[in-house]
């Protein structure tokens, strides 16, 4: 559990249960270990999870609802789930992918009852909507051209400035606010995939989506996010 | 590709505009091995889609350096108070 020494149940050479001894934190990285320590009533395992994840979540709770008070609430109420179905949770899925599921259901369902698509269903947002290009095609050679569909206006490299340039607060700002432009199933993939660096399969089992329509839902957010970088590189 | 006078180098018989869509598969590492090798030599030959690429991994790489400090922590208290609760309360 919290150290190989002081496996749950296991008392300590004081005599003690090792809850009463141990530190008020838990350095480990397995989620496993966590939820075993969870069953156990351990608090410290709670909240090293609450520490773990809480900003992951409301993150995440904020692409379905824009008022923060509302994303805390949907967030706190994320964790009471937890613990309440901690008991039945039989790690079929991996701890996080399913603090994540309880997410999702309440901040759709609660977005949904706000009047907000978040749906990855409707035509507007979902993989099999005909996408807005990546690159507007004025950009490419028309198709009677020598060279058709090849670039007329190419990127300019954004230079060894760039990855200064791109940790610059004004910078990221763009970013932000290009990512919250975006519709929301699209806004969900990259702020799992991208923002918070989760492979692919987590992503698909936590938006219940298929790995196509969540690399397609990739595509074009993370086009639209070069897109704003590239007129603010090229500009400035 | 800008130079009229030059002769079609190859291109993998995908034209940039295609290349734009393919680049997220080919980075997710999702292109079928005959696709791929495609935009491979599309990519030798072609210096604007290399940039574009490049630009490609430079916003990712952003993206995952978005500063979270915007985000608040939470109140660990009132949570401590649930689970507290939660606790005490006898198992169903």
């Amino acid at each position: 559990m919290l150290s190989p020494r002081t496996p749950p149940g296991v008392t300590t050479e004081s005599g003690l249960p090792p809850f009463a001894v141990a530190p008020t934190t838990i350095q480990t990285d397995d989620d496993a270990e966590l939820l075993s320590a969870l069953k156990q009533r351990d608090e410290r395992a709670f909240v090293a999870l609450v520490e773990r994840y809480q900003r992951p979540l409301l993150r995440l709770a904020l692409v379905y609802c824009r008022s923060l008070a509302i994303a805390e609430e949907i967030v706190q109420d994320t964790w009471l789930g937890m613990i309440q179905g901690i008991d039945r949770f039989e790690g079929r899925a991996s701890l996080k992918t399913w603090l994540f599921q309880i997410l999702v259901n309440r901040a759709r369902t609660r977005a949904e009852r706000e009047g907000r698509d978040v749906s990855f269903s409707s035509l507007a947002e979902g993989a099999e909507a005909p996408g807005e290009p990546a690159v507007p095609p004025e950009r490419f050679r028309p198709i009677d051209d020598k060279w058709p569909n090849n670039w007329a206006l190419p990127p300019h490299s954004w230079g060894e400035s760039a990855d200064a340039g791109l940790l610059a607060g004004e910078t990221m700002d763009l970013v932000k606010r290009a990512i919250a432009q975006l519709p929301s199933a699209q806004q969900q993939v990259i702020t799992l995939r991208d923002i918070e660096g989760w492979p692919a399969e987590d992503v698909c089992n936590v938006l219940m989506i298929s790995e196509t329509n969540q690399r397609v839902l990739l595509h074009r957010a993370r086009s639209r996010v070069r897109g704003a970088l590239e007129g603010h590189f090229n500009d400035g | 590709m800008t130079d009229d006078t030059m002769t079609m180098p190859d291109l993998g018989g995908l034209s940039c505009k295609e290349m734009v869509e393919l680049v997220t598969d080919y980075l997710e590492d999702a292109l079928p091995a005959d696709m791929r090798g495609r935009f491979e030599r599309h990519l030798t030959a072609c210096d604007p889609c290399v940039v574009y690429i490049e630009q490609m991994r430079q916003t990712i790489a952003a993206l995952g350096r978005l500063p979270e400090e915007s985000i608040p922590p939470g109140d660990l208290d009132a949570l401590r108070e649930h689970f507290r609760r939660w606790r005490s309360t006898p198992e169903a």
